[in-house]
């Protein structure tokens, strides 16, 4: 093929508002752009003057997918801003709270966002006459992550009791048996799945990148409280996040990035994957082995590997968590924090990848500076380098414009983008 | 009879509410074989304009938004606005306690203004006429899914004009504002199932203040527990910072700090 254009203006099946640009002449590309074209809406900006217990549930609406993550990275912040620390019990409903947000999110990538490529079609909706079963199953899946966390904080987007200093409701031993028999009864279905994209081969692209993700001392698939750690063996503490990434310039791209000092970096299931796969439960682990994923995997497609993968580790997870709740004989009492001045950073796993908040306060406990890294803003620069990679193959294999579109659109979507979020915080100076 | 056609779109917002569509699970399918989807950008590839029905979320941020918003109602027979952004700029709204530039230079501070974000965020019925409005945030899907239905009868549907303290007593939740705590359940309509109290939470007034509500009355009961009253209008501004019965008291705001300061 001579010359090459891919515009994708708003693509679809992902949340948020993206373009994906790609113009090559004689097998050279030219320009190559992941553009985001979200509306901005200014949360630092809106933060600044907040009291800092109103700041989970203003940040929960930065996204409404990882509405839970958003506020498990803000208590966590503004606890260690206010010089807090959780005590085990409420790590443990945190935990839970977080294995059904990753189960949720990943459920919906998988099966809505990612499965209708593989089908060939254009959406889940003709899937559900062509293909009942699978849409059934998903929604099943889907249900067991809303209804578990309507139980235990209200509602799925935007949780209610999510609280700076613990949770304002704590959950019934009733509610922790439905819920742990709601994870128990998603194991039929989560093995089915593994079947289901066993099945599938993921399009073919190398791409070595380096990988963050959190990492704990203890032996835990970590998803909430660790250290920074990069699979290059470099890691910090959670509150020196800026000694490993920082915004920079990434030698492909004219944009200013999120960087490690090596450069672009990929964050979300696999890098969390590539971290942390000592740590697997048995049935997780068995389940990448038939998934054909292993630490050496170098395709960014894999990503979505990862992320059925982990829906068996939060299953069995969230039941661990379930059975030590239940063992509670005191539940915490809620107690607004005592408001001062103070500054504290978290970083959380979030469906998408590790995000940072951080927070100043003043004596009042009001917001006096915000920020936010977000997944998304995050994989941005490595996205794009997987494009520069993989459109030359694409070409070399006589693939046409259509097709390289497609393959383009089905990339982007691996990684899971969650535009909405990434605009608000894409370009912003790191603490 | 064919199906109706609906379209599903969204400006600034967290996409949250049109996530709440794919939510009411169970029901999912039995509606959608009584209707078309013909554009939904978050979860499929056909993008139409023959829709009958537009569901919008989302605040009017930017002059783009303003314009597409437009070509939505020129195509839609019906529009429902969906969520508090779209309903009352809900948190969006925050971003207008300083002007635009401002907000701008915090966020981008090596970036050029971008004409494009207007002066102000708007509510989408700012811009253009709407037939119904779902509030909330995120919206409840009971009652979103009692919307549609009723509006695929033919019929208009009724939601609630009573303070959240109603539903709440009637679920027998214990008050919040007799344990201390600031609760705007008093002044905000309900229809939300009295949700975040029932998990201990006070009412932030996220489906939009009642016509009329006895904010005074409620500023004093909170005087007596300690909140001042500039602790209350700033919580206030969460969400309802473009409700014309608050918009007086944020203008109180820098006196009030001042006389703090004195």
């Amino acid at each position: 093929m001579k010359k090459l254009e891919v515009n994708v203006h708003h693509l679809t099946r992902v949340e948020g508002h993206g373009n994906i640009k790609v113009r090559a002449s004689n097998g050279k590309i030219e320009e190559l752009k992941l553009e985001i074209v979200e509306s901005p809406r200014f949360f630092e900006s809106m933060l600044v003057g907040r009291y800092i217990d109103e700041v989970p549930h203003i940040t929960a609406r930065i996204c409404g997918i990882c509405a839970l993550g958003h506020t498990t990275a803000a208590v966590r912040a503004a606890e260690n801003a206010l010089s807090w620390k959780a005590p085990d019990e409420v790590m443990w409903l945190r935990r839970l709270l977080m294995d059904g947000e990753t189960l949720q999110s990943h459920i919906l990538h998988v099966y809505f966002l990612v499965a209708p490529d593989f089908f060939n079609v254009g959406s889940v909706i003709p899937l559900a006459s062509t293909h009942p079963d699978v849409v059934k199953r998903a929604l099943r899946l889907k249900k067991v992550a809303n209804e578990m966390c309507d139980l235990l904080v209200g509602r799925k987007i935007h949780p209610v009791s999510m609280a700076v200093g613990g949770f304002t409701y704590w959950p019934t031993k009733k509610d922790l048996s439905r819920v742990k028999e709601l994870l128990e009864g998603a194991r039929v279905d989560l093995d089915e799945t593994v079947k289901l994209f066993a099945g599938i081969a993921p399009p073919a692209l190398e791409s070595p990148t380096e990988y963050v993700a959190l990492r704990s001392e203890g032996d835990r698939y970590e998803f909430v409280h660790g250290r920074v750690a990069s699979s290059t063996g470099e890691s910090v503490e959670e509150k020196d996040y800026a000694k490993l990434i920082a915004e920079r310039t990434v030698g492909h791209s004219s944009a200013r990035h999120v960087a490690t000092k090596r450069g672009c970096y990929a964050v979300g299931a696999l890098a969390r994957y590539m971290l942390n796969h000592d740590r697997l439960t048995p049935w997780a682990a068995d389940a990448a082995k038939k998934l054909g994923l292993t630490p050496k995997a170098t395709n960014p497609f894999h990503n979505n590997t990862a992320q059925i993968v982990e829906c068996l580790q939060c299953v069995d997870e969230g039941i661990e968590m379930i059975d030590r709740l239940m063992k509670v004989k005191n539940p915490p009492v809620f107690a607004p924090l005592k408001k001062k001045a103070g500054s504290g950073a978290a970083a959380v796993e979030v469906p998408r990848g590790i995000l940072f908040h951080h927070y100043e306060t003043n004596d009042d406990g009001v917001v006096v500076r915000a920020n936010c890294i977000i997944p998304t803003g995050q994989n941005q620069a490595n996205i794009e380098m997987d494009l520069h990679r993989f459109v030359p193959a694409l070409m070399q294999g006589g693939k046409n414009q259509d097709e390289i579109t497609h393959a383009c659109e089905m990339l982007v979507r691996a990684y899971d983008p969650c535009i909405s979020c990434s605009v608000h915080f894409l370009e912003v100076e790191i603490a | 009879m064919s199906k109706p056609k609906v379209g599903v779109f969204s400006f600034a917002s967290c996409e949250g509410c049109q996530l709440q569509l794919l939510n009411i699970e169970e029901e999912l399918l039995d509606l959608l074989g009584r209707i078309e989807i013909v554009n939904f950008r978050e979860a499929m590839d056909e993008k139409r304009d023959d829709y009958a029905v537009a569901l919008v979320e989302g605040s009017i941020v930017t002059e783009t938004d303003a314009e597409e918003v437009r070509k939505i109602r020129g195509n839609a027979a019906f529009l429902v606005t969906i969520g508090a952004c779209a309903v009352t700029t809900g948190l969006n709204g925050m971003r207008n306690s300083v002007a635009a530039r401002e907000a701008w230079k915090r966020v981008y501070p090596d970036r050029d203004f971008d004409p494009n974000v207007a002066p102000e965020v708007r509510r989408v019925s700012e811009v253009v006429k709407v037939d119904f409005e779902i509030p909330g945030c995120p919206i409840d899907r009971g009652e979103l899914l009692y919307v549609l239905t009723t509006l695929l009868q033919g019929q208009v549907p009724r939601l609630p004009a009573t303070p959240v303290c109603d539903e709440c007593r009637r679920a027998g939740n214990p008050c919040l504002l007799d344990r201390g705590i600031y609760c705007f359940g008093s002044i905000t309509r309900s229809g939300c199932r009295a949700i975040c109290p029932a998990y201990g939470e006070s009412c932030c007034g996220c489906r939009g203040l009642l016509p009329g509500a006895p904010i005074e009355e409620l500023i004093e009961i909170l005087d007596k527990k300690g909140y001042s009253r500039e602790e209350v209008i700033v919580r206030m501004n969460q969400f309802n910072s473009r409700d014309d019965q608050v918009k007086p008291l944020t203008g109180e705001l820098g006196r009030l700090r001042k006389e703090v300061a004195a």
